[in-house]
């Protein structure tokens, strides 16, 4: 939709950040979506959690491919670096540019369409290779940018515009996930920024790939009464099975840890989560655990959210091939391709 | 406008609509059908007396369309070219651009810029019956009380004499106002159309005995006489000497002509805008070395910043914390004045005496205040007067503690300014009319209100809703040289073309509402999430105090209230609006995918004199 530029006018009480930026130099370009769209609260939350944590906007990198869900990075942190790639093809993307630049914060945008249909595949292997990186799965059911055709998220049963029902089994990205060894694990609603956003932060400080999928009502196509992936369905059948508070690491904690209920992870660069409430034995670390909670909740038709699994103890994508500190942009040209004679030399010792 | 009474709390509700305090555990979702909400929203028509539409006559300025400005300003204030000159300026304080850049829209200078340039209007003011009601109404003086009653009554085919001391008309504004501020003409264009509507003005006529007025056997009496009294100061040597002049006499004088020279070194004893005005007039008789006297810091002064800005501009020396202690008297002569130098606490509450300085002066202009004075109202009238000798005026009907007598302007609650003696006017208008029809005095129909929507389209309203971040324009002054050649070469030029078409585009436009549709809301966060100034919350109900700190950005200005709506369908939880800083850009209502919110124009139809009941309310 065509649309009107954001005023410059600011709160005159606008906080700043460490960086002394305030939320709105976090912000992008004005959102073409349709209004109303949950993939604009996501974009919202992102740029509420980027401020948060004082990212450098050049330390950024925005990928994604094609897609409503694929053009929200325009709408956030212009100042960032972006990478929009042909469909389904950020996740490899996305390793590549991780491969050479292990300095930056990835941010990959994703849909249903993109991730479950066309990079299904792709987005396996970047979960296996565990590359540091936030994915997020903007999913709301229909493939919305050509009119509203059931994706492979859509619940069997769940009613398109016209009234048919959807016959086909979906795929669940956080199944998928925690099956194929996927380190951190959540679902959320775009509905929800008071849960969204800590859940961004943890997925920013996270060891490896931290997997949000966010059920993101497509108010055009899939927002009505037959729907379960409309926003009054989502409010009625979501369960918050955790609530999770992230802790900088430079920041004293203060209050006690109260004793019941919680479950404090320390995530790999010293920031602390806090499970505030979890269901009675729920390890949001028990991988086991949690996929047999989240299966039970699914056969009574609920949809779990919140931060549901996370693993320190797994090394990344650098760390497990070996890869040296450094980002392998900044390794001396010389040094990373020394020439034909040293090759010559590489090539001796397989002869 | 009727005040709410709370339960609980028992005690009635100002304008503001939403109950404050921890007597209620939620608050109640805000009464948008109750026309103050939204009126208060529009921070400069709440703060003008009269209530004058200003976010529309600026529009029509924007669209050129001077005239229909001009027409719609005249409705409220009666006197837009005068007043854009000369007015207090209550709306611009208010105005809501200033808490966002810190500088308002100057709204006065485009009042202005509409009467100047402003086509025939004769045919465009209310029609007056040839066929009269019968009644005859008495205004004495005429100045901006008595012509607003005169301009509210004629319409309705009563009969105005208004009885005038002077051999000119306008009262204040001809006599205390200076020629350069305001041009004689500008003040008889805008007086002259209310004579022609039929006010029979009577000249050189001062009333000397009310008693004597009340057996010429008028239906009532309007008293618009002014605050015609400037206090004196009477300290050691004041009656010994004769070049110690009463400020607003002294205006008055040179207004008619009777002084037209000063000597070289003046002193003003007050910093009021009386003491702007004498000051600068000082300046343009012959004076030289002039100084303002000030008892009390800057930050204390009565003057409004742009007469002070506009004298020091002029040369006059503005000086502080100097206590008039005596005058120095030789031989008959002035000499000066001895002043004590005062230090003053923080609030300037309590001072000590420095010491005591001399400052020599050929002249001494007092303007220290004014007084009521009304020796020509006999005491056995059944006129109640209050222990300060002023009249005792009912606040609604400003009718006096006689049936059938009105006070208003300055003759009513003492000084003010002009545009409360026009809203004076205008009510005193209306309770003449219910006294002359029977009704009570104090009966007011309530405003009302029209809402309607401004959405022309896919991003298309009807007004211009993008935030202009262009400074204030600053009013270009006639060359200092040349100003001073004559008494009444007017120095505030105003604005050109370009300053006037950037001066509107820094309008909010706080007139076109966001109003929400609770039922329709399916709490998507658009709103919420693409507002630029963050004043839009989607939380849980609470206390108005707790609620204020817990929204995207805490509310602290109390001034400005909450809108709260009805529970949401989905969660019910509730919309919180703080209304504060709104740039009613209309992305909320652009970005409402159920158009629960929507920008609609508010307009208060105000009742003036006459207005029946029913009339008033939206259509």
């Amino acid at each position: 939709m065509p649309s009107i530029a954001k005023p410059a006018a600011t709160h005159p009480s606008l906080q700043r950040n460490q960086l002394g930026l305030t939320i709105r130099d976090y912000e992008g370009s004005m959102s073409t979506l349709c209004a109303g769209c949950g993939h604009d609260s996501i974009t919202a939350a992102i740029v509420r959690a980027l401020w948060e944590v004082s990212m450098h906007p050049h330390m950024l990198a925005k990928m994604s491919g094609i897609g409503c869900s694929s053009k929200t990075p325009a709408y956030f942190v212009n100042g960032a670096h972006g990478f929009n790639s042909a469909h389904g093809r950020m996740p490899p993307i996305a390793t590549g540019a991780s491969a050479a630049n292990r300095g930056l914060t990835y941010i990959g945008i994703s849909g249903d369409g993109d991730s479950l249909s066309i990079g299904l595949g792709h987005m396996c292997h970047a979960i296996r290779r565990n590359v540091k990186m936030v994915y997020l799965i903007e999913n709301n059911g229909v493939y919305g940018l050509t009119k509203g055709q059931f994706s492979a998220s859509a619940d069997v049963g769940s009613k398109s515009k016209r009234g048919e029902p959807n016959q086909t089994l979906p795929i669940d990205p956080v199944m998928l996930a925690l099956s194929i060894g996927a380190t951190f694990v959540a679902r959320s609603f775009s509905g929800d920024k008071e849960q969204l956003v800590p859940i961004l932060k943890a997925a920013i400080a996270h060891r490896g790939f931290a997997l949000i999928d966010i059920i993101s009502p497509c108010v055009t196509f899939n927002d009505h009464s037959g729907s379960t992936k409309s926003y009054l369905y989502t409010r009625q059948h979501e369960i918050k099975a955790t609530e999770a508070d992230f802790v900088p690491p430079e920041k004293p904690i203060l209050a006690a840890i109260s004793p019941s209920g919680i479950t404090a992870v320390t995530m790999h660069d010293g920031s602390i989560l806090h499970f505030r409430s979890v269901p009675a034995n729920y390890d949001p670390t028990d991988r086991k655990r949690v996929t047999d909670y989240l299966l039970a909740q699914q056969s009574k038709g609920e949809i779990v959210t919140g931060l549901l699994f996370v693993d320190e103890s797994v090394g990344d994508l650098h760390e497990v091939n070996q890869a040296p500190d450094m980002p392998l942009v900044h390794v001396p040209h010389s040094k990373l391709c020394p020439g034909s004679s040293e090759l010559e030399r590489l090539q001796q010792e397989f002869r | 406008m009727s005040d709410q009474t709370v339960k609980g709390l028992q005690k009635p509700l100002g304008p503001g609509i939403t109950p404050r305090g921890s007597a209620f555990r939620h608050v109640k979702p805000t009464d948008v059908q109750n026309p103050a909400y939204f009126h208060k929203v529009v921070d400069c028509q709440w703060a003008c007396p009269a209530h004058t539409n200003v976010p529309e006559y600026i529009r029509l300025i924007a669209q050129g369309r001077y005239t229909d400005a001009y027409m719609l300003n005249r409705e409220s204030n009666v006197f837009p070219a005068i007043l854009g000159r000369t007015c207090d300026r209550p709306c611009e304080p208010a105005c809501r651009r200033g808490r966002l850049d810190g500088k308002p829209v100057a709204i006065c200078r485009l009042k202005r810029v509409a009467a100047d340039l402003r086509g025939e209007i004769a045919h465009l003011l209310p029609q007056i019956p040839a066929k009269k009601n019968g009644k005859r109404i008495a205004c004495i003086g005429a100045g901006p009380a008595s012509l607003t009653v005169a301009n509210d009554l004629l319409p309705l085919g009563y009969d105005v004499t208004i009885f005038e001391k002077q051999g000119k008309p306008g009262g204040l504004m001809r006599s205390n106002i200076p020629a350069f501020r305001l041009p004689e003409k500008v003040l008889t264009e805008e007086i002259d159309i209310i004579a022609a509507m039929g006010a029979k003005i009577q000249y050189n006529s001062p009333v000397a005995s009310l008693a004597a007025l009340l057996r010429e056997g008028f239906d009532s009496i309007f008293v618009g006489s002014g605050a015609p009294r400037g206090k004196d100061l009477e300290i050691a040597g004041r009656h010994d000497a004769d070049r110690i002049h009463i400020g607003i006499d002294w205006l008055e004088s040179i207004a008619f002509g009777h002084v037209d020279s000063i000597g070289e070194r003046v002193l003003i004893i007050g910093v009021g805008n009386t003491a702007m005005d004498c000051c600068r007039s000082s300046r343009r008789l012959g004076g030289r070395d002039i100084k303002v006297m000030a008892r009390r810091p800057r930050p204390f002064f009565k003057a409004s910043a742009w007469e002070l800005d506009d004298a020091e501009e002029e040369g006059v020396e503005i000086v502080l914390n100097h206590a008039p202690k005596s005058f120095v008297v030789e031989d008959g002569r002035l000499k000066g004045m001895l002043f004590d130098r005062l230090e003053w606490d923080a609030g300037a509450k309590r001072s000590k005496t420095l010491d005591t300085i001399f400052l020599p002066a050929d002249d001494v202009i007092l303007a220290i205040g004014q007084e009521n004075a009304f020796p020509w109202i006999e005491r056995d009238l059944g006129i109640a007067f209050n222990e300060w000798n002023v009249p005792v005026v009912n606040e609604t009907s400003m009718e006096s503690t006689r049936e059938g007598i009105f006070f208003g302007g300055d003759a009513a609650f003492g000084p003010k300014n002009i545009i409360w003696a026009v809203e004076h006017g205008h009510q005193a208008a209306i309770s003449i009319n219910n006294y002359c029809e029977g009704i009570p005095a104090t009966e007011r129909l309530p405003y009302g209100m029209n809402l309607v929507s401004q959405k022309m389209g896919l991003s298309e309203w009807s007004y211009h809703n993008d935030y202009n971040p262009a400074p204030r324009q600053k009013m270009k002054h006639v060359e200092l040289v040349e100003r001073f050649e004559q008494l009444n070469i007017e120095v505030e030029l105003g604005f050109t073309a370009e300053q006037t078409a950037r001066e509107v585009e820094r309008c909010l436009n706080c007139d076109v509402e966001t109003v929400f549709t609770a039922p329709r809301c399916i709490e998507c966060d658009a709103c919420v999430d693409v507002c630029p100034v963050q004043c839009l919350t989607i939380t849980r109900n609470d206390e108005e105090l707790d609620l204020r700190t817990r929204l995207s950005a805490p509310a602290i200005n109390l001034d400005q209230d909450l809108f709260v709506s009805d529970a949401l369908p989905h969660t019910r939880r509730i919309m919180a609006k703080d209304e504060d800083v709104c740039v009613h850009c209309g992305l909320c209502a652009e970005r409402c995918p159920t158009a629960a919110w929507d920008m609609q124009k508010f307009e208060l139809v105000i009742p003036y004199a006459g207005v029946k009941a029913g009339t008033c309310v939206p259509a």
